[in-house]
């Protein structure tokens, strides 16, 4: 099922030379074929079968130390010629706004081939089978009374990349990412209340279909239906500080909002200040060691994590797969970084650089970014430490400003936790803090028994816009004084 | 010899006929391996952005890229494929994949079938959506409107970040009971946030069918006035504020509102707010979905070749009406607004077109009408926290200002609100009588600023 290497390999040539001999110092070329397959079932019936296929080629070159890219649907060499032509000519473009030259790090040339480790390969497992798995698993969710809708999602995506540079680079991947999801939803006059499993948006990993088959949907189904209906006679959350844990499946959010995206160097150099926005994690900061959270917190990104959907061999400029500590018993400690940014603070590229397809550039992007568990308490053993507080679970809503600082979650459950057990439901919850002062009132962090590699196939960056799938290992955490219940009700 | 990367443009009628052709080859192809409906949405893209930050060009991209999808019926079997390999054997591979798919598909019980020319017209009617000057922009051109937006920067002594984006597609539909539709559209878009060296930020922005209409000089002055204007903020304690919102920020109410509510799946599924004769919004508030003003990106069709109808969504503040898709519309009894997505679509139909109407009030009496309240140039994040009440959360952004006795007395840190948006428009108490033209989540938006009575903001940050 792999693409014709040889073909590839003419056509990288191709681009490369051509980009060279219209004076380009630098050049990369990606050839990608992305094959995607969704399943959506609403309330017991099959919404919608998509089975998508695209493919193309981009160019990146330097000219002049500036940057040009272009990309193209049509893989044949007299279209290399003509994209590696018009990237070099957007180059030129940029050269007549430029202020800092781009110099990149000197990373050995990459060589080889990277596949995920798939046990079951779901675009073999017939389409039926799929279907009847997802069925089975919404009509369980539906059948509960008071559930007004439904909804059920699987998708499998599988990627093959080529990378060649100028400087001999010529890699080959194979990434393979799946996830499924059932949804419920009950509603009452103005309350609308939802329960997902396994968490909101979809359990996701690179793997094969033997990770659908775990996360056994059709079983739990309906205790989470119920439990939405549950909730829309549930108190509403009131206000307060409190004692909060937060579970793997909201807590893996919190980690992408407040310690991935500003730990991002492109966002310390403000280059997505446009868009996305910067951060508070100014280089300053690394180099006086800031406190960014407990002595509990230490959070890496790593690229070789199994299952983690920011896996793979190597990132998009051609730099290997690693692990890069940011934050070492609470101290900022590193970036997500490129060849581009690495060099401005001293280092070497942590291999961060991401595309979403063959006709975007890449940029720097989470790879597996995770709270390493903490040794002594499971998480069930933090629960049962806890006399006064809050369970909060599976995400619902988010958002935080442009530099990461001021943050606000929504969950779609919170429980009470009382002398060490999870008692009653509370309806639309919500809490919101600044994010070192939360991280630093972090005192429990679940152990390796409760840690769990969860993601995200939605992270979006970037103009024109990215989607990028990441990863987040993650065990759960207790952290102290938070508000919660914010808003008017 | 190598090319310079010059593409010979086809003129739009013609890209528009080539891809209508297309997809009638796919179509038939569909129907004579066994389809009892088929359509064939086929969209052509040829798009370029130029990106900048700390006032230099950083990114700069190019794309050529066609998509077929194919909606394959057998029954009330339905498989969507879709593929960008578009020479024969793509399509081939493409038509017997979705024809082996089919049969594997769940019967859906109320398929309605696809959307016939009764819907609508079988040629929808032209809209002004074309601009040369767009479809022929080149890396120069942009570069030339970056250099001027950097140069108000320089002007100002701060540094500019945004971009300039040119597009040049064409989208054709066809379908097997008489569904022909094709058009060529171009878009642009100018952003740009300036960020002071005194910790001021500043913002603009500009949408448009012609490239040639965005002044990126007066919009590099306009951000880098505002950010020069919020240097040295001050923390203001959270709480109940009068506000007059920039259109930045109306384009966001717009965009939710459709989003959550004047969407027909939204209505049927019970999440909607919306209720027909409804009254949610102050008299001053009139919305419609209108695809053929061109004051906006115009759009002839939607993405099942349905003509778009004009939609008026909340008339005087009163709940009007909602969009419907063809799906959506048969559950209802009625017939497709010209809302439909690409197939397949669990999320509906939805108002990519809206036109706030404007009022009777200059902006500088927006301002002069606050006693005490803040000026707030653009939100940030924004995300639901409750859909049926409409209750959102987000920050202020790049520019939010004090005003007492109706004057801006100086910059303010930005700040989290948590508000329900009809709790927003029923407030409104001031609509600007200009308006803007700019891009939202959801598509094209023309609003105009507004004053609104009380905003709670329930947190602040420090910045």
């Amino acid at each position: 099922m792999s693409p014709d290497t040889s073909e590839h390999r003419d056509l990288t040539d191709r681009a490369l030379n051509t980009a060279q001999a219209l004076g380009a110092s630098y050049a990369d070329v990606r050839v990608v074929r992305r094959r995607e397959e969704s399943i959506t079932v609403k309330t017991g019936k099959v919404e919608g079968v998509a089975l998508g296929e695209t493919e193309g080629f981009g160019v990146r070159v330097l000219v002049g130390g500036a940057w040009g890219f272009a990309s193209s649907h049509r893989l044949d060499l007299a279209e290399a010629d003509r994209v590696a032509g018009l990237a070099v000519r957007i180059a030129k473009a940029s050269a007549t706004a430029l202020r800092r030259p781009v110099v990149l790090d000197d990373r050995p040339p990459a060589h080889g081939t990277f596949a995920t480790p798939v046990e079951e390969d779901p675009f073999r497992i017939p389409l039926e089978s799929k279907i009847a798995d997802l069925l089975e698993a919404d009509k369980r969710a539906s059948s509960v009374k008071g559930i007004v809708f439904t909804e059920s999602m699987y998708a499998a995506q599988r990627e093959w990349k080529t990378f060649a540079a100028t400087d001999g680079s010529f890699t080959e991947q194979t990434i393979t990412h799946i996830g499924s999801a059932v949804e419920a939803n009950a509603i009452k006059g103005d309350e609308h209340q939802r329960r997902s499993y396994p968490d909101a948006g979809g359990g996701y990993r690179a793997a094969g279909y033997e990770f659908i088959r775990g996360l056994d949907l059709a079983n739990h189904a309906e205790r989470y239906a119920e439990e939405a209906v549950e909730l829309l006679t549930a108190p509403q959350l009131p206000p307060g500080r409190r004692t909060i844990i937060l579970d793997p499946s909201q807590l893996y959010l919190q980690i992408h909002e407040s310690c991935g995206h500003p730990t991002e160097l492109d966002r310390v150099f403000l280059t997505e200040a446009s868009y996305a926005g910067t951060s508070f994690l100014t280089t300053d900061k690394l180099d006086a060691g800031f406190r960014y959270g407990s002595d509990l917190i230490t959070i890496v990104a790593d690229a070789t994590a199994p299952h983690g959907m920011g896996t793979f061999g190597w990132d998009d400029e051609g730099v290997a797969a690693q692990s890069v500590p940011l934050i070492q018993n609470g101290i900022l400690v590193g970036y997500l970084s490129s060849r581009e940014t690495a060099p401005r603070i001293g280092r070497q590229s942590g291999g961060a650089m991401r595309a979403d397809g063959w006709n975007r550039i890449p940029l720097i992007r989470m790879t597996n970014v995770s709270l390493m568990p903490v040794p002594g308490m499971s998480l069930d053993d933090i629960v049962a430490d806890t006399d006064d507080g809050l369970y909060l679970a599976s995400n619902r809503s988010w958002s935080i400003d442009d530099r990461r600082l001021n943050f606000q979650f929504a969950t779609e459950v919170a429980y009470e936790i009382k002398g060490g057990k999870r008692g009653r439901l509370y309806k639309n919850p919500t809490y919101t803090g600044i994010t070192y002062e939360f991280w630093r009132s972090c005192d429990a962090v679940g152990d390796a028994s409760s840690w769990v590699m969860l993601g995200t196939p939605n992270c979006g960056k970037g103009e024109p816009g990215q989607v990028g799938h990441v990863g987040h290992g993650v065990s759960g955490a207790r952290f102290q004084n938070v508000q919660v219940g914010v808003g008017k009700w | 010899m190598v090319s310079d990367g010059t593409v010979t443009r086809a003129a739009p009628e013609e890209a528009a006929a080539e891809a209508l052709g297309l997809a009638e080859d796919v179509l038939g192809r569909a129907m004579r391996v066994g389809a009892t409906e088929a359509e064939v949405l086929v969209t052509t893209d040829d798009s370029a952005l130029t990106r900048f930050a700390n006032s230099e060009i950083h990114q700069n991209v190019a794309e050529s890229s066609r998509t077929v999808n194919l909606r394959f019926v057998a029954g009330k079997r339905i498989a969507v494929m879709s593929s960008g390999r578009t020479d024969v054997e793509g399509i081939r591979s493409l038509v017997n994949r979705a024809s082996a798919v089919v049969r594997t598909c769940e019967e859906l019980e109320d398929w309605a079938g696809l959307p016939k020319p009764a819907d609508g017209p079988a040629r929808v009617p032209q809209v002004a959506a074309w601009s040369e000057i767009t479809a022929g922009a080149t890396p120069e051109l942009r570069a030339e409107a970056v250099r001027a937006v950097i140069a108000a920067a320089d002007a100002a002594g701060v540094n500019a970040y945004g971009s300039f984006a040119t597009s040049a597609e064409a989208i054709a539909v066809a379908n097997s009971v008489g569904i022909r539709s094709s058009q060529s559209r171009t878009s642009s878009q100018l952003i740009t946030v300036h960020m002071s060296p005194d910790g001021g930020n500043g913002y603009a922005e500009a949408a448009a069918t012609d490239a040639s209409t965005i002044d990126a000089a007066a919009l590099g002055r306009e951000a880098a006035a505002k950010a020069k204007a919020s240097d040295n903020a001050v923390g203001l304690e959270p709480g109940d504020y009068p506000v007059v919102l920039e259109e930045y920020a109306v384009v966001d109410i717009t965009d939710y509102l459709g989003f959550l509510g004047f969407s027909a799946l939204a209505v049927q599924e019970g999440r909607s707010f919306y209720e027909a004769g409804r009254k949610v919004g102050s008299d001053l508030v009139s919305v419609v979905d209108d695809g053929g003003d061109a004051a906006g990106l115009p759009m002839a069709f939607d993405y099942e070749g349905v003509r778009k109808q004009r939609v008026p969504l909340l008339e005087r503040g009163v709940c009007q009406g909602i969009v419907y898709d063809s799906q959506t519309a048969a559950r209802a009894g009625t017939v497709s607004t010209g809302h439909g997505l690409p197939a397949p679509n669990p999320y509906g139909p939805f108002p990519l077109n809206s036109v706030m109407a404007a009022g009777t009030t200059s902006r500088e009496d927006l301002v002069a009408g606050l006693d005490r309240g803040l000026l707030v140039t653009r939100f940030h994040y924004t995300n639901t926290v409750h859909p049926k009440l409409a209750i959102i959360t987000g920050m202020t952004r790049d520019g939010t200002f004090l005003v007492e006795g109706g004057k801006v007395v100086g910059p303010v840190r930005n700040l989290r609100f948590t508000q329900s948006y009809l709790d927003a428009i029923a407030g409104v108490s001031a609509v600007a009588s200009t308006r803007k033209t700019l891009k939202g989540f959801l598509g094209s938006a023309v609003v105009p600023a507004v004053r609104i009575d009380a905003w709670t903001f329930t947190g602040a940050t420090e910045h």
